[in-house]
C-alpha cells in the first residue's frame, strides 16, 4: 500500500470515529484496532523484505546467526508492545499501557542475556590474568 | 485478508445500524432485546477483529522468526 493510501485510510478511519464515538462507543474502540491492524498488515510485507536484506547482509560478513534472530526477536517484541500499548492508551487504560511497556522491555532484555553475557566475557578475556 | 479499508466501513456499518436498532427497540419498550440486540452486534464486530488480530499476530511471528 503506498504512503498516501495509508494517510487517507487514517484519515477515514478518524472520521468513522468520531462519528461512532457519539452513538456507539465500542465500535468506535473496533475501528481504531483494525485500522492499526490494517495498516501493520500493508507494512509488514515491505518489513519482511528489508529483514531479508539484513539476514543476506549479515550472513555475508559472518555474523553469528542467533545474534541475529535475536535481534529480528527484539524488533518483533518491541513492535507487538507497541501496538498492545497504544491499543490499550487509545481505550484509556493508561496504566495497563505502562505494565505492557514495562513487559516488553524486560522480554528485550531477557533476550539480550546471551549477548550481554558473551559481550562481558569477551572483556574478561581481554583483561590480564593475574 | 485485511488489504482494503472495507471492512473499516463495514464496522461502522454496523455499529451506527446497531445503535439505531437499539433506539427503535428502546423507543418500542422493549428495553431487553435492545440489550442484546447491541450485545450481539457487538459480538459479530469482535469476531472480525479477533480474525483480523490473530492473522496479524501470526504474521508477526512469521516475520519476526518467533517460529522458525
Amino acid at each position: 500500500m503506498d504512503i498516501v493510501q495509508i494517510v487517507t485510510l487514517g484519515i477515514v478511519a478518524s472520521i468513522l470515529y468520531i462519528i461512532l464515538k457519539e452513538i456507539n462507543s465500542s465500535m468506535a474502540f473496533f475501528i481504531i484496532l483494525i485500522t492499526g491492524i490494517i495498516i501493520f498488515f500493508s507494512v509488514i510485507q515491505q518489513i519482511s523484505s528489508i529483514f531479508q536484506l539484513i539476514q543476506s547482509l549479515g550472513t555475508k560478513a559472518n555474523v553469528e546467526g542467533m545474534y541475529m534472530d535475536t535481534i529480528l526477536k527484539i524488533i518483533g517484541i518491541a513492535y507487538i508492545a507497541e501496538l498492545g500499548a497504544g491499543i490499550t492508551k487509545d481505550a484509556g487504560l493508561g496504566s495497563v499501557a505502562a505494565k505492557i511497556e514495562l513487559a516488553g522491555k524486560i522480554f528485550i532484555l531477557l533476550l539480550a542475556v546471551p549477548i550481554i553475557s558473551a559481550v562481558i566475557e569477551a572483556i574478561i578475556r581481554f583483561l590480564p590474568t593475574t | 485478508m485485511f488489504t482494503d479499508a472495507s471492512v473499516l466501513f463495514q464496522i461502522a456499518g454496523i455499529g451506527i445500524i446497531v445503535a439505531l436498532i437499539h433506539t427503535i427497540l428502546k423507543q418500542m419498550g422493549k428495553e431487553e432485546i435492545a440489550q442484546f440486540a447491541t450485545l450481539i452486534g457487538f459480538i459479530i464486530v469482535l469476531v472480525v477483529v479477533i480474525n483480523g488480530l490473530s492473522d496479524l499476530f501470526q504474521q508477526i511471528k512469521s516475520v519476526f522468526l518467533f517460529q522458525g
